[in-house]
Formats: C-alpha cells, sequence, structure tokens
C-alpha cells in the first residue's frame, strides 16, 4: 500500500505542476501579461516598470521559476481593489464557501439517495421514469436560472426569504438550493446505478435466499454497499461545489469564493482570478489523491490488490 | 418410496417475458420431477438449459422479468406458486435453502461472518442475537472450519475460497432446512477442496436427513453424490430416473450424447464425442423436439410433433419419440407422414 | 400482498403481423420526436433570424423600456414578449440569442470533438511517452471544474464570440480524449487492425482508416451530450460577462441584463431566455441518451 500511495502523490505533485504551467502558460500564451497586470487604465511607463517589477523581460524559463518561487511562498500577488495579499482574501472567503457548499451537499444528498434507492428499485417503473426525468433537469437547468427564478419566487412574489446577502440561516435556504439542483441529480443518479449494481450481486441474492425481508434486503444489504461510490464522489463534489458556486454566489450577493471570482473578473483584478482557479485547481487535485488513499485504507480488497 | 414426495414440480414453467410480451424465453417448460425426504437429485444440462432458473423458480427469487406462468410445486403438502410473497419469504432459507455458484460473490463484504450466518436463524427464529450467533458457531464447526471462535468476528475477504464455499453451505443449514438445493456449488473450487466439500454436504445430509437438489454440469459428481437424476435441455426435462438406470442404460439421444461426451478411466481409445450444433434459441423453440436438429436418430416426427412425456417404468421419465415408435417402424411413420 | 409478484397468467400470443408492427416501434418507437423538432426549430430560427424577427435586437426605443408581455396590463402585440431596460424587443433578442447558442455550440463542441479525438486516437494507438503526456495532462484539465477554468480563460482573452468557441473547446476537448483512448485500446487488439499491421499499413493509416472511422459513433454521442453543457457553459460565461459582449444578444447575456430587473419584478426578462436554454439543452440531453443507446452500448455506463 505504501507503494501505491507514494505513486498517487507523486501523480498529484505532477498534476500540481501541470496545473501550474497551463495557467503560467496560457497567461502568457494569449497576449501581454503586464496588461493584466496593471490596474486598468495605466501608462506606458506603468507597463514597463510591471515588465521589469515582474521579470516579463527575461527568458521565459526565468519567469517559469519566478512565477513558482513566488507561489511556494504562499504568495499570490496582491488585489488591485482590496489592496490585500489574494491568500487573505480567499481564505477570509473559504468559510462562507464552505457553509454554502455543506448546507448544498446536505440538500442534495437529502434528496439524491432517496429517490435514487426508490428509482432503483422500481426500476423501468413509474418512480423510475420520474426520477429520470428530475435528473435530465437537474442537469438540463443553469443554477443561475434556478436561482433567479426563486428569488422571482420567494423574494419578490412571496417575500418570504431574503433576495440576497449572508447573515442569517434563511440567507442560505435559496443559494443552497440551487447550487444543490444540479448536485442532486447527479447523486441520484450515482445512487441508481451504484444500487443497481449492487441489487444484481450475488449476495443480495443470497439475501433473500435466506428469507430476508425486502426491507432489510435493501436497507442492511444493499443500501451500505451501494453508498461507497456515492459518499466518495459527494466528498469531491464538496470541492468542486466550492469552485463552482460562482454563479450562485453572484446571483445571490453570497460573500463566498466565487463571489471573489466574480469581483475578480468585473474589477479586472488579475491576481485575484489567478489565485482563485490556482488554489481551486489545487484543492480539487488534493481532494483526489485524499480520495484514493482513504480508499485505499477503506477498501482491504485496493489494499491486498496494489 | 411410499407416500407424497417432499417436493414435486407439476408441469412447471418459467418464462422470461421482454419486450412487453413479444419475446418470451422458455428457461423452464412443464418441467415434473420429484424429490423424496433425505434423497439427492441431480439436475444435469448444458449451460443455458434451465437448470438455475428452474432452481430459483423454487425458491421464488426470480429476476424480475422471469415469472412463473403455470404449473404446480408440491412442497410437504403445500402449493409453492399459490404462496404470497411474505408466506414464501418464512419458507425460503427456514424449509427450503439454496446455496449459489460463487463462494467469492455470495457473502457480503461489509459484514462478519457470524453476523451473516446468525442473519437467517434470527430472521426465522426470533432468538436473540447472542443465541444466535452462539448457533453460528456451532454451523462453523460443522462446516469443520477450524477456531470457530474468532472466525465469526472476520470478514469474507480473510477467509480462502474453499472456507468461503463452506461458510456458505453453513447458512443454507442454519435453519435445518428440509430441502438444500445446491446450484453448481463447487465450480469455483479446486479438486481436492471440491471433493472435501462434497464430503462435508453429504455428511450433512445423512446427519439431518435432509433432501439435496444438486445443480451440476458435472456427471462425475452426480455419479459421486445422487440417487436420482434429471436430464434437462432446453428448458424442457427430457430423461429422469435412478442415476444407476441412466448411467447404465440412457434412453434419450441426448442422454447417451452427454454420458458419452465424458472421458472413461481405462478407455483410453474411446473417442470423445462433442455434441455436434448449438442448443436452440429458447425464444424461438421449433415445433417438435427440442433436440431434433442435433440429434443423430431424428426421423420426421421428432421435427413437427413435440414428444410427449412418457413413464416407461414407474420411476422413469422419458420425453423422446424414439420409445413411442420402435425404430424398426419408423421408415413406415416417415412415409405415412410423407403421405399426409 | 394478495397476488405472488412473480407468477403471472400468460396473455394469448397476438397474431403475427400485428407483432411485427410492434418489433418496429420498439426498435424505434421511443425516438425522441419532441426534442428533435425543438432542436430543429431552434436551428430554423437561428438561421432565418433576419426574416423571423420582428425588431432590431440591438437597438430599441428609450420610450417603449420595460413594457410587459402582451397579456399582462401595459403589453401589447408590438412587443409580444416585452422590451427590456433598453427598449429592446425581448422576442427578436431571443430569436437572435437562438444564433448565438446554434452557432456557439456546435462549433465548441466540434473544436472539442477533434481535438479530443485526434489527442485520443494518438495516445490510445501510439501508446508510450505520447499516451503518458497526454494522459497526464487530460487528467489535470479534467480535475479542474471546467467553469472555473472557463472563466479563467475567458478572463485573460477577453470577451468575444470566438473566442468563447476557442475556450469551450480547450476547456472539454479531455472529455473526448479519455473515452476516445479507452476505445482505442480495445480496437488496437482487434482482429481487422492487426491484418492491417501484418499486411504493412503505416501506423497513420491505419489511424485514419482503420481506427478513426470505429470511433465516430462514440464522438457523435459524446459530442450531442456535450452540447447541453457547452450551451449551459456559453450562458454562465455571458451571464458573468466574459462570454458574448453587449450588446450581441445572447440568452446568457439577457438573463444578466434581466437582473436589474428583477426585484421590481420585470420577471418575463428573466423567464423567456432561461426557458430557452433549458428547452434546448433538456433537447440536447435526451436526443444525447437516446444516441447513447441505440449507436453504442459501450458508452452506456457514461
Amino acid at each position: 500500500m505504501g507503494r501505491y500511495i507514494t505513486r498517487r502523490a507523486g501523480y498529484c505533485l505532477l498534476s500540481l505542476f501541470l496545473l501550474s504551467l497551463t495557467i503560467f502558460f496560457f497567461v502568457r500564451v494569449t497576449g501581454d501579461p503586464a496588461a493584466l497586470l496593471v490596474e486598468p487604465g495605466a501608462s506606458a511607463e506603468d507597463i514597463a516598470a510591471i515588465h521589469h517589477q515582474f521579470g516579463l523581460d527575461r527568458p521565459l524559463w526565468v519567469q517559469y521559476g519566478l512565477f513558482m518561487w513566488t507561489l511556494f511562498h504562499g504568495d499570490l500577488g496582491q488585489s488591485f481593489y482590496y489592496q490585500t495579499p489574494v491568500f487573505d482574501l480567499y481564505m477570509s472567503r473559504l468559510p462562507n464557501s464552505l457553509m454554502l457548499a455543506a448546507v448544498a451537499m446536505i440538500f442534495s444528498l437529502i434528496v439524491g439517495i432517496p429517490s435514487g434507492i426508490l428509482a432503483s428499485v422500481r426500476v423501468g417503473r413509474f418512480w423510475d421514469s420520474a426520477g429520470k426525468m428530475f435528473a435530465l433537469l437537474g442537469l438540463s437547468l443553469p443554477s443561475f436560472w434556478v436561482g433567479l427564478v426563486l428569488i422571482l419566487v420567494f423574494s419578490v412574489y412571496l417575500k418570504w426569504l431574503p433576495s440576497s446577502g449572508a447573515g442569517t440561516p434563511l440567507h442560505l435556504l435559496m443559494p443552497a438550493f440551487a447550487l444543490g439542483w444540479y448536485f442532486a441529480a447527479a447523486h441520484m443518479r450515482l445512487t441508481r446505478s451504484s444500487m443497481l449494481d449492487v441489487l444484481g450481486s450475488e449476495y443480495i441474492k443470497l439475501a433473500r435466499l435466506k428469507g430476508l425481508p425486502e426491507a432489510l434486503v435493501i436497507a442492511k444489504h444493499a443500501f451500505k454497499n451501494a453508498l461507497i461510490p456515492v459518499i466518495t464522489l459527494a466528498g469531491i463534489n464538496l470541492v468542486i461545489m466550492v469552485n463552482v458556486a460562482v454563479v450562485v454566489e453572484t446571483v445571490f450577493a453570497w460573500p463566498g469564493i466565487g463571489r471573489l471570482l466574480y469581483e475578480g473578473i468585473t474589477f479586472r483584478d488579475f491576481p485575484v482570478v489567478q489565485g482563485v482557479v490556482l488554489l481551486g485547481g489545487a484543492m480539487i487535485v488534493l481532494v483526489n489523491l485524499l480520495v484514493d488513499i482513504l480508499y485505499a485504507t477503506i477498501d482491504p480488497r485496493i489494499r491486498l490488490e496494489r | 418410496m411410499a407416500g407424497e414426495p417432499l417436493l414435486r414440480l407439476d408441469k412447471l414453467s418459467t418464462h422470461y417475458i421482454a419486450g412487453g410480451g413479444l419475446r418470451v424465453v422458455r428457461a423452464v417448460d412443464e418441467v415434473s420431477l420429484s424429490v423424496n425426504a433425505g434423497e439427492t437429485l441431480g439436475i444435469v444440462g448444458e449451460s443455458g438449459s434451465g437448470k438455475s432458473t428452474l432452481a430459483l423458480t423454487i425458491m421464488r427469487v426470480l429476476p424480475m422479468a422471469a415469472k412463473i406462468v403455470g404449473g404446480h410445486m408440491w412442497f410437504e403438502g403445500e402449493d409453492l406458486v399459490q404462496k404470497t410473497d411474505a408466506e414464501m419469504r418464512e419458507i425460503r432459507g427456514k424449509r427450503i435453502a439454496m446455496v449459489l455458484q460463487d463462494p467469492m460473490a455470495s457473502l457480503n463484504p461489509l459484514f462478519s461472518i457470524g453476523n451473516q450466518i446468525a442473519e437467517p436463524i434470527r430472521v426465522h427464529e426470533r432468538v436473540s442475537r447472542a443465541s444466535a450467533w452462539e448457533r453460528a458457531r456451532g454451523l462453523l464447526k460443522a462446516v469443520r472450519i477450524p477456531s470457530p471462535e474468532t472466525r465469526v468476528k472476520q470478514f469474507p475477504h480473510e477467509m480462502s475460497g474453499g472456507m468461503r464455499q463452506r461458510i456458505v453451505g453453513a447458512i443454507g443449514m442454519s435453519c435445518e432446512p428440509r430441502l438444500l438445493i445446491a446450484d453448481e456449488p463447487t465450480t469455483s473450487l479446486d479438486l481436492t477442496i471440491q471433493a472435501q466439500y462434497l464430503n462435508l454436504l453429504r455428511d450433512l445430509q445423512r446427519e439431518h436427513g435432509l433432501a439435496l437438489i444438486f445443480i451440476t454440469h458435472n456427471l462425475g459428481i452426480v455419479a459421486k453424490m445422487c440417487d436420482q437424476l434429471a436430464v434437462m435441455y432446453a428448458g424442457r426435462l427430457v430423461e429422469a430416473g435412478p442415476v444407476s438406470r441412466i448411467f447404465n442404460a440412457p434412453e434419450h439421444p441426448y442422454t447417451q450424447a452427454l454420458l458419452n461426451s465424458i472421458p472413461r478411466m481405462g478407455e483410453r481409445d474411446q473417442r470423445l464425442t462433442a455434441i455436434a450444433g448449438q442448443p436452440p434459441d429458447l425464444s424461438a423453440l421449433p415445433p417438435g423436439c427440442a433436440f431434433a436438429q442435433r440429434c443423430p436418430q431424428a426421423f420426421h416426427r421428432c421435427r413437427s410433433e413435440a414428444p410427449p412425456v412418457l413413464h416407461p417404468r414407474p420411476d422413469h421419465t422419458l420425453r423422446c419419440w424414439l420409445s413411442v415408435d420402435a425404430p424398426a417402424e419408423r421408415p413406415r411413420v416417415l412415409a405415412g407422414a410423407a403421405a399426409v | 400482498m394478495s397476488t405472488p409478484s412473480d407468477v403471472v397468467v400468460l396473455p394469448s400470443p397476438s397474431p403475427t403481423p400485428r407483432r411485427a408492427v410492434r418489433r418496429l416501434a420498439i426498435r424505434f418507437g421511443d425516438f425522441p420526436v419532441i426534442p428533435t423538432a425543438i432542436l430543429l426549430a431552434v436551428a430554423l430560427v437561428a438561421i432565418f433570424a433576419n426574416q423571423l424577427a420582428p425588431h432590431n435586437p440591438e437597438i430599441g426605443s428609450l420610450t417603449a423600456r420595460f413594457k410587459p408581455p402582451f397579456w399582462q396590463t401595459g403589453g401589447s402585440m408590438k412587443y409580444i414578449l416585452g422590451t427590456d431596460q433598453l427598449g429592446r424587443d425581448v422576442l427578436s433578442r431571443l430569436i437572435f440569442g437562438a444564433r448565438v447558442s446554434m452557432v456557439v455550440g456546435i462549433m465548441a463542441v466540434l473544436v472539442a470533438g477533434v481535438v479530443g479525438t485526434v489527442l485520443g486516437i494518438l495516445s490510445g494507438y501510439l501508446g508510450g511517452w505520447v499516451d503518458q503526456v497526454i494522459m497526464r495532462v487530460t487528467d489535470t484539465w479534467l480535475a479542474l471544474p471546467a467553469l472555473t477554468f472557463a472563466i479563467f480563460l475567458a478572463a485573460i482573452v477577453g470577451p468575444s464570440m470566438w473566442n468563447i468557441v476557442i475556450i469551450l473547446g480547450v476547456t472539454y476537448w479531455t472529455r473526448y480524449a479519455r473515452v476516445i483512448r479507452g476505445e482505442v485500446l480495445s480496437l488496437r487488439e482487434r482482429e481487422f487492425v492487426r491484418l492491417a499491421v501484418v499486411a504493412g499499413c503505416s501506423k497513420w493509416s491505419i489511424m485514419a482508416r482503420h481506427i478513426l472511422p470505429n470511433v465516430v459513433n462514440s464522438a457523435i454521442v459524446l459530442g450531442s451530450l456535450m452540447l447541453g453543457v457547452v450551451i449551459i457553459t456559453e450562458a454562465t460565461l455571458s451571464f458573468l460577462g466574459v462570454g458574448v459582449p453587449p450588446p450581441q444578444p445572447a440568452w446568457g447575456l439577457m438573463l444578466s441584463d434581466g437582473k436589474q430587473g428583477l426585484m421590481v419584478g420585470y420577471w418575463w426578462l428573466t423567464v423567456f431566455p432561461g426557458l430557452c436554454i433549458m428547452l434546448m439543452v433538456l433537447s440536447a440531453n435526451l436526443i444525447g441518451d437516446w444516441l447513447r443507446v441505440k449507436l453504442d452500448p459501450q458508452l452506456r455506463q457514461l
């Protein structure tokens, strides 16, 4: 198992390297990075100064070295708009994003898992088709539109919920629903297919042959096994939620990382945009590694195989 | 044997129905046979001949597309076909148990061995957890698993294949059933372990007086284990009777071909005759005998009319035209048929 | 339960002619007629936008701002679906928006499809270090949340419709590469490819003449499934202000504009563009699902 984890960690490092290379490369290939690094409306002298300050007049590989050097020191640059380090900004917004993602995740699991189980137990019948339709709708509705319609109904017409901002639990309801909607569909699909896999297995057949009540077969023998991939995906999705919440956070003015990214775009605050993308990518790469390790420790079969 | 057999199937049919009734696979087609208490019945046939479906039909644990479309299953005086799902659940695992083919896959990886053996005992006999686990330990000892005290707490992946198969056997025996169905229980085991397992099953059978149905395509196992033999082909029963008679004097050409296809000790020069051709598509069976296309002795009538169920002797069932029309008369029949 | 669930009375078989008809129905009966009709309609609207739109989509009259749809008080048949904050006709903008969605959707899927398929074939067939490099990049990019990555690219290259096409292509080619590579790996072991190798065909001609035609099905299925994803991403980018630049009429942009009137209840600015996106994406997904089952059994797990 030690070798397996070492190899995974190696891949992970390689991925991080490729990630930094991708971002570095794209910024430079698409034009003069100085144009992105200066504040809007800067003069030609300012641009020249930036060129020198960031070493943009030096060879590419030196530039990359400098880029990585600052990254290793946790320095993602300074936000033009807030005049504070990007890393600090990121960390100050992260709790809000995590809270939103956690509530959205709970919502998506509460909806996705039972409906997935229902669909798998009634495969090919009414509830299965209804679930399939629901999943397709979940995947076909842009989350920001769901958010806008929610505001229209619950804030503008019914006046039940605040339309934007943070502070009370009520503020969380609509953004969490809008964000969780898509993931509820994804979790339902996975629960269904995972349950179908398990229900077709020999040990479920044996459980039925033992004369166990069907409810016990589903609840004890199928559910626990079927849940493993769903929980794994949910773990990865939690991190993805933090990173794709940008539209939902924009719609509801939720002060999270997504909102920070949106501000970075609208204020042309390039260090913020680059920092959010870099940290988001790194977060996902690391979570994937964590999941691999967890799998290896939980599932004895992987432990033995590798 | 006097009196009513333990299990008597009467024209039992199970079909797979797909495409809203457009495609019907006759997996089990009007099968009648019986098993007496304490006896062992072997059911043989090629894969796809319906033996496994027959076993699942007796247990009433069929895949969703499969339906029992006719017949009766008399078990201790009750018709299992008429049972509701709830009534059937009380019989399953308690009075009739079944052991599946694959011991690796038939244990749930997430629960301990003890939990899985104690489970049917707790469900069927409503005893306390402690006493069910006590019985689980006893069962492990009965299937000759060393140090059952520690083994009950272990998980399936900590066991060898042979051990797991014996555990599956222990689960089958847990509520002391009257009938145990074993569906190819030894295919995934190597030969020594296979022999051990078969001996174990036979000892258990002797101790508890239970009836065994052995589903296999291994005629060696049949010779070793079984009293009665039923041969299935394309969902139908083609020949059934005492093992010794069928082995010595098979009457159905398919049974003959099957027996010819096993190598025998000492007859080194004898040619192994594989059965030519493919079994028919069960969703589009020919009008006559299902074996007619591959049968070396088939004549005209075999292809046009399904053979009747015959009982040449009281304990012998046969489904073949050859026994109705003596070989000498065959040309006459052919000619007669041509004249019609 | 009174009747057992697995015991049935067999219905008598229906006569053969009707059976044949029903067999046909089973093969073609689940063809998604309505989704296909919707997508065709959107395509026609996009092509004939100039003829169909009652008003200029980019120029409005400031005297006719925030007009509701015709059935509400204050609405008129002149602006059937109302007007926006600049007095532009919503229906006309929706019609021209179909053009943007169609062009961006199809072009981006093509770019992603061509790049991903080519790299997937190279990776799967050549193996070795080529495979290693392509797959490492693919895995890293797949790990990035596509939306964040697209936003980043859009932020550095600046908004324009063709930039969006390129960005979406660059973001989504990895999904093709993964699937196609898997297919090629199994194709490579197949008899006809081995025969071609023995017959002395060059690597390149094997890839072009024997491998490519066999992965086209998968690429088409994947493309139809990607269409919905791409359209949603385009709308999202436009909504965030890094997609199609104003005043061009894109559905995502219309939703972004609609935000201004949302709190005072100008619902038509939000509801109509969203419905258009939903209808189109839902149709694309339904067709994709159907194609997946019909064309490519291997992709069913996807």
